[in-house]
C-alpha cells in the first residue's frame, strides 16, 4: 500500500530542551505570546475547537483574585487514546504549557483531570510533576499542579461537568454562559484545555507560531493527532496534518475493504465509502467538501461490520453515560436504542426510523450540553447512510 | 478514631475538609474497602459537614465507585465498538466459564468481581480490561486464563 499522508513528529519529539524553552517563553511578555498564539491558529484539540490564544486572553481579562487552569485529561471518547500517550511520553510539554498558562492568566494553582481507568499512569505523572515543581522553583514560579482523579464518567470531559466532579458533586453539565474563562471551577475563571492543546502550545512556543500555521489548511492550522482503530492493519497513534481527505486517509490506515469510518468517535460522524474523497478533516470551515472536525477518534469499519451492530453500540454507550439531568438526552438516547431494536424486529416500520431522526434533531436543540446535541450526529449518519442494514 | 475517620484525614491533608474533598474521599473509601456503606457515607457526610443525600447522589453518580461489596479484584471488560469488533464476547464468555460468574456478579470466594465498562482508551489494542488498576490488553482465550490464574495465586497468597 502506499503511503501518502505526511506523518509528523512534532508532540512526540523529546529534545530534553523544555528547561531552556520554559525559560526562554517566561522572558517574554504576556501580550507577545498570545498574539503568538492566535497567530499560530491553534484550536482546542479536544474536539470543539475554540481558539486556544482566545481562550487564554479571556481568562487573563477578568480580574479575578483567585484563578485556574486545568488539562483536561478525562479522554472517554470511543476510540480516542492520544492523551494517555501523550502523557505518557511528553508530559513536560503538557506542564510547561500549564506554566506558561498560569503566567499570562496570573494563577497559582493547576490541575490535571485524569480519567481513573489511566490511575496506572499516575507514578509516572508525579514524577514529572515533581521535576517540574523543582523547575518551577529554580524559574521563581509560584504554580502548583495536582493530579485529580475522575471516577468513570464520559460526561465529566465536557468542561462544567468536570468543574462539578471536581467541586464533589454529581457530574451534571451547568448551563453556559457563563463561561469557564469567567465562571469555571470554585466559581473562579478558568481554563480548561485538551492534553493534546497544551503540547501544541510548547511547540509552538518553540518553533514560533509560523512553522505551526504552515501546517495544515484554513481554519484548521497544525498537526493533530489521531487515534486510529477498527478495521486497520495498523492500529496506533499517528501525527498527521489537517486537512486531508479521508480517502487518502483511507488509503493509508485501511485494510483495503472501508466501508465507513466514524470520525471523532460516538459523538462524531459516520462518513460512508462513497463521501470519502469529499470528506475533509479540519475544523468548520467549508472547503470543496464537508469537513469534519474530530477529537482524534477515526475508527475505521470494513464491510464484513454490520452497522446496526455499530449503532447499537454507540447507543448503549450514550444510555449509560449521559448524566440523566435533562430529559431530552435522559429519555431520548433510551427510546432511540429501543427504537431501532423495533425496527430491527419489525415491531415497526421502516418510516419509523424518520420519527427516529426528528427526535435526533429535537435533542441537538434542546439538550443541555454537547452529549445529548451530539448523539444526532452518529445517529443519522449511519441511519441516513446505512438505511437498509437499519431495516433488514 | 475510626478506619474511615482515619481515611477522611488523610485525604484531608492534602484536599481540605470542605466538599471538594468529597470525590478524593470516597475514591480512597472505595479503593480500601471495595465497597461504600451508607454508615460510611453518614460518616462522610458528618465529616464534612454536608448532607448525607449529598454524599450519596455523588456516591452513586460515578461507574467507578459501588454501594455494593466487590471482590479483590474487579475486573472489568470493555464493551465499547473496536472491542466488541475485535471479540470482546469471546472474551467475556471466557472469563464466565473461568470464574463461573456473570457481569454484575461476584465469585463467593470473593476474590473477583466481574462487570463490562465503557471505553478503556485501549481500543487500539482490544480487547482490553482493567484489574484493578492495571491494564491488560490484546486479550485471548488462552491468554485470559493465564492472567486470571496470576491474580487468583496473589489472592491466596
Amino acid at each position: 500500500m502506499t503511503k501518502n499522508l505526511k506523518r509528523l513528529d512534532l508532540i512526540f519529539k523529546n529534545e530534553g530542551d523544555s528547561e531552556v524553552i520554559l525559560g526562554k517563553t517566561l522572558a517574554r511578555s504576556n501580550e507577545e505570546l498570545i498574539s503568538d498564539l492566535i497567530a499560530s491558529g491553534l484550536k482546542g484539540r479536544g474536539g470543539a475547537g475554540f481558539p486556544t490564544g482566545l481562550k487564554w486572553r479571556l481568562a487573563a481579562d477578568d480580574k479575578a483574585d483567585e484563578k485556574f487552569i486545568i488539562c483536561n485529561a478525562d479522554e472517554g471518547e470511543p476510540g480516542t487514546f492520544k492523551d494517555r500517550e501523550i502523557l505518557t511520553s511528553v508530559p513536560h510539554k503538557v506542564l510547561t504549557g500549564m506554566a506558561v498558562c498560569a503566567r499570562i492568566i496570573n494563577c497559582r494553582q493547576g490541575f490535571i483531570y485524569l480519567r481513573q481507568e489511566y490511575t496506572y499512569l499516575i507514578p509516572h505523572l508525579n514524577n514529572a510533576i515533581e521535576e517540574f515543581h523543582q523547575l518551577m522553583k529554580k524559574f521563581k514560579v509560584d504554580f502548583e499542579v495536582k493530579i485529580f482523579m475522575g471516577s468513570g464518567a464520559y460526561i465529566c470531559g465536557e468542561e462544567t461537568a468536570l468543574f462539578e466532579s471536581m467541586e464533589g458533586k454529581r457530574g451534571e453539565p451547568r448551563n453556559k454562559p457563563p463561561y469557564p474563562t469567567n465562571f469555571g471551577y470554585k466559581g473562579k475563571p478558568t481554563v480548561i484545555n485538551n492534553v493534546e492543546t497544551l503540547a501544541h502550545t510548547y511547540s509552538i512556543f518553540k518553533y514560533g507560531p509560523e512553522k505551526f500555521r504552515d501546517l495544515g489548511v484554513k481554519d484548521s492550522r497544525g498537526s493533530k493527532v489521531f487515534s486510529v482503530s477498527g478495521d486497520t492493519p495498523i492500529p496506533g497513534i499517528y501525527e498527521l496534518e489537517f486537512g486531508m481527505t479521508l480517502q487518502k486517509f483511507v488509503d493509508d490506515f485501511g485494510d483495503g475493504d472501508a466501508k465507513a469510518v466514524q470520525v471523532g468517535g460516538a459523538a462524531g460522524f459516520c462518513v460512508p465509502r462513497k463521501k470519502f474523497e469529499k470528506t475533509i478533516i479540519g475544523y468548520q470551515g467549508k472547503l470543496t467538501g464537508v469537513s469534519l472536525p474530530t477529537g482524534g477518534s477515526m475508527m475505521i469499519f470494513n464491510s464484513s461490520r454490520s452497522m446496526y451492530n455499530v449503532l447499537h453500540n454507540y447507543l448503549d454507550f450514550f444510555v449509560e453515560e449521559s448524566c440523566g439531568q435533562c430529559t431530552p438526552c435522559r429519555v431520548g438516547t433510551q427510546q432511540l436504542l429501543m427504537g431501532i431494536q423495533a425496527v430491527k424486529r419489525g415491531e415497526r416500520p421502516s418510516t419509523y426510523l424518520d420519527k427516529l431522526l426528528e427526535l435526533t434533531e429535537v435533542m441537538r436543540v434542546t439538550a443541555k450540553c454537547g452529549l445529548g446535541q451530539s448523539v444526532a450526529n452518529s445517529f443519522s449518519s449511519i441511519v441516513e447512510n446505512f438505511k437498509e442494514e437499519m431495516i433488514y | 478514631m475510626s478506619p474511615i475517620q482515619e481515611i477522611i484525614q488523610k485525604v484531608s491533608a492534602s484536599h481540605g475538609t470542605e466538599r471538594i474533598a468529597l470525590l478524593p474521599i470516597l475514591q480512597a473509601i472505595y479503593k480500601n474497602n471495595h465497597v461504600l456503606t451508607e454508615e460510611d457515607m453518614i460518616e462522610v457526610a458528618r465529616e464534612l459537614d454536608i448532607s448525607a443525600a449529598h454524599v450519596y447522589g455523588t456516591a452513586t453518580f460515578y461507574s467507578f465507585l459501588e454501594t455494593q461489596k466487590s471482590g479483590k479484584y474487579i475486573i472489568r471488560l470493555c464493551k465499547t465498538i473496536t472491542c466488541m469488533m475485535h471479540g470482546k464476547n469471546i472474551i467475556l464468555q471466557e472469563l464466565e466459564r473461568l470464574l463461573k460468574i456473570k457481569p454484575g456478579q461476584t465469585t463467593p470466594d470473593g476474590i473477583f468481581t466481574l462487570t463490562e465498562t465503557n471505553c478503556l482508551g485501549q481500543c487500539h489494542k482490544g480487547p482490553a480490561m482493567l484489574v484493578n488498576d492495571t491494564p491488560h490488553t490484546d486479550l485471548t482465550p488462552e491468554n485470559i486464563r493465564e492472567i486470571i490464574d496470576k491474580y487468583r495465586r496473589e489472592a491466596l497468597q
